[in-house]
């Protein structure tokens, strides 16, 4: 991705117009100071990179090692222990399940529906910038309004969603919601859809509107039906829009923390926690500070992980063929 | 919009529209119906804060009768809740002001720069694009206790810029390359310095995605939950999701109450939305087409 770009960059400062692509002729002395002058733009972003990301990731890495209760340094040195635990804690399976569970639900229904809507807001609609403004709303909220709003929302009985189903005569659809072992899942990812699919929505309708008319035009005169022309050619022309959807749906499922946190810590009885509320519960309710890296290391591996390889075998095709670089290097 | 039905007998204009007007009903009652879904969450809160919380339970779905506005004043003549306004306006704005501060000039040197090491350095900061804030959170911490930055809006700042600075160099980054060669080669040759460069040519070229960065960093902070969380253990310095969660668990039978704190909660973020809905999806499309 970073390698095509490169070759098309313009002229650097300092490099003559013409010619000038020989790095090796200019003088040492202004090679240096060119280097110096980049390095010294470069001092305040680094600066605060390593210490405050890079440095606290690898400190995290080390004390997954130790058995640590947060206080002076770690001393009590225990090798793979905590990965071990780790891998046989029910909790912390269950964590690894909930997150596979969040993924396949996201791909499999909220990404569609997305997908939906940014093809319904894509054609001439009247109020379609309404729409499209208020289902992308929700976003811009924080997670814990958003948490606390339906924790009320969705609370047994009193709450607006068991008093709707009980206005339509369907009292026994609703009940537990976020407080039943069994519902609180499927209750938490239609909180998140309400809050994310807007999000999902404006990629893909950014992606739509990079796909030129002529071509389902074109299509359209061959005599290809509206599901065609939607399976032939928006579908794949959409692939490097819902690629990256797929991607941030997934590092947001890794990660999820704030939702979860606010409405039910987790419960009940770790039905709904996620790795980053474990890490949590560990790290600063109970202090175990070694335990809890070794759960923010394996997130980091496995966000780390999937992401080389998304990009290696997955989003590498968008550099190729013609349309997609059309679009990439516009 | 189906093309195969093409009419065999020549149609009016009007009749043709009247068709396209009644074959896209069902697409009109879909979003309208999602339309609601999305917005009754957000109206009932709104409404509710005027009832009393025996008022709720009584009448869910009715306008509140009478109207109590007790709810929002009170909230509204605390200082605390503005307090907490203050200090997440702060502390949004402080992070803007150094992650895109910092991105750009980063994002100067890995765009217009040869030099050796770039394509090694462009690198660690993609690298960071997908680190989860959750997963330096320990470390993180252990490290703002030992620089005394607990209880220090800095604690906040600091690690908000760090995480926000890959998102922001990669968006900048970008731009800056669109920015023709020929305009660098005159002013240098005008005698313009590097950073002169920058300063007065490239930056006031770049407005429209700085203001795009800005706006995205402005929402991530307002919305950030556990540093702040962790971080502030008093009062004084709580942004408002913090302050969210702890009226929640305060006073978690007033129902109506909550609502009310609820909604003007959000509304700050709401009204931002409104003024910046542009950049703000325009920062996000540019993020996935182009990162």
């Amino acid at each position: 991705m970073t390698s095509t770009q490169i070759k098309d960059a313009p002229p650097a400062l300092g490099e003559a117009p013409r010619g000038g692509q020989d790095r090796n002729r200019r003088p040492l002395t202004r090679r240096a100071r060119d280097w110096l002058t980049a390095f010294l733009f470069t001092v305040p972003g680094l600066a605060l990179f390593l210490v405050f990301v890079a440095v606290p990731i690898l400190y995290a890495a080390y004390v997954s090692f130790f058995k640590w209760g947060g206080f002076g340094s770690p001393s009590d040195f225990v090798g793979v222990d905590n990965f071990t635990r780790l891998f046989q804690d029910p909790v912390f399976l269950g964590d690894l399940w909930r997150g596979l569970l969040l993924v396949l639900l996201s791909l499999g229904l909220q990404l569609p529906f997305a997908l939906a809507m940014a093809v319904l807001l894509n054609q001439k609609l009247r109020g379609r910038a309404v729409y499209r403004m208020l289902f992308f709303a929700p976003y811009v909220l924080s997670e814990v309004i958003t948490g606390v709003l339906f924790s009320m929302i969705f609370a047994p009985d009193s709450g607006l969603a068991d008093k709707v189903l009980g206005a339509v005569g369907l009292d026994g659809v609703g009940g537990l919601w976020f407080s039943g072992q069994s519902t609180v899942m499927a209750t938490l990812f239609l909180v998140m859809t309400w809050k994310y699919f807007g999000f999902h929505m404006m990629l893909l309708l950014a992606g739509l509107q990079g796909i030129p008319p002529e071509l389902t035009e074109a299509a359209r005169i061959d005599g290809a039906g509206t599901w065609q022309r939607f399976r032939h050619i928006t579908l794949p022309l959409l692939g490097p829009t819902i690629r990256l959807s797929v991607f941030l749906s997934v590092i947001g499922a890794i990660q999820l923390f704030d939702l979860v946190w606010v409405v039910t810590q987790g419960g009940p009885d770790h039905h709904s926690e996620t790795m980053a509320v474990t890490m949590f519960q560990f790290g600063f309710k109970r202090y175990q500070m070694g335990y809890a890296s070794a759960i923010s290391i394996v997130m980091f591996l496995i966000s780390f992980v999937f992401a080389l390889f998304y990009q290696r075998f997955v989003l590498r095709r968008d550099t190729e063929g013609a349309l997609t670089t059309m679009r990439g290097s516009r | 919009m189906t093309t195969q039905t093409a009419p065999r007998i020549p149609m009016t204009a009007r009749q043709v529209r009247r068709r396209r007007r009644l074959r896209s009903v069902p697409l009109y009652v879909t979003v309208w119906v999602i339309g609601v879904v999305m917005v009754t969450p957000l109206l009932y809160a709104l409404i509710s804060g005027f009832k009393s919380t025996d008022q709720l339970s009584g009448n869910a779905f009715g306008l509140p009768s009478p109207w109590v506005t007790q709810n929002y004043t009170r909230i509204l003549e605390d200082s605390a809740f503005w307090r907490m306004l203050g200090s997440s306006t702060l502390i949004a704005l402080g992070t803007t002001a150094l992650t895109v501060g910092a991105a750009a000039l980063a994002a100067f040197a890995l765009a217009r720069f040869a030099f050796r090491g770039r394509e090694f350095l462009f690198t660690l900061f993609t690298v960071g694009l997908m680190f989860p804030f959750a997963v330096a959170i320990l470390p993180l911490f252990v490290l703002l206790r030992t620089f005394g930055l607990l209880d220090n809006p800095w604690g906040v700042i600091l690690p908000q810029a760090a995480f926000g600075l890959p998102m922001t160099i990669v968006i900048l980054r970008n731009f800056f390359r669109e920015i023709p060669g020929e305009i660098e080669e005159a002013a240098t040759l005008d005698g313009c310095s590097a950073f002169g460069f920058f300063w007065r040519i490239l930056l006031p070229m770049a407005r429209p995605a700085l203001g795009t960065v800005s706006v995205l960093a402005v929402v991530t902070s307002w919305n950030n939950f556990l540093l702040p969380l962790l971080v502030f253990s008093e009062p004084t310095w709580w942004t408002i999701p913090v302050g969210v969660q702890q009226f929640q668990g305060q006073y978690s039978s007033d129902t109506a109450r909550i609502f009310a704190y609820l909604v003007l909660s959000m509304a700050p973020a709401l009204a931002f939305y409104a003024v910046a809905e542009r950049q703000l999806i325009g920062g996000i499309t540019l993020g996935a087409t182009k990162g």
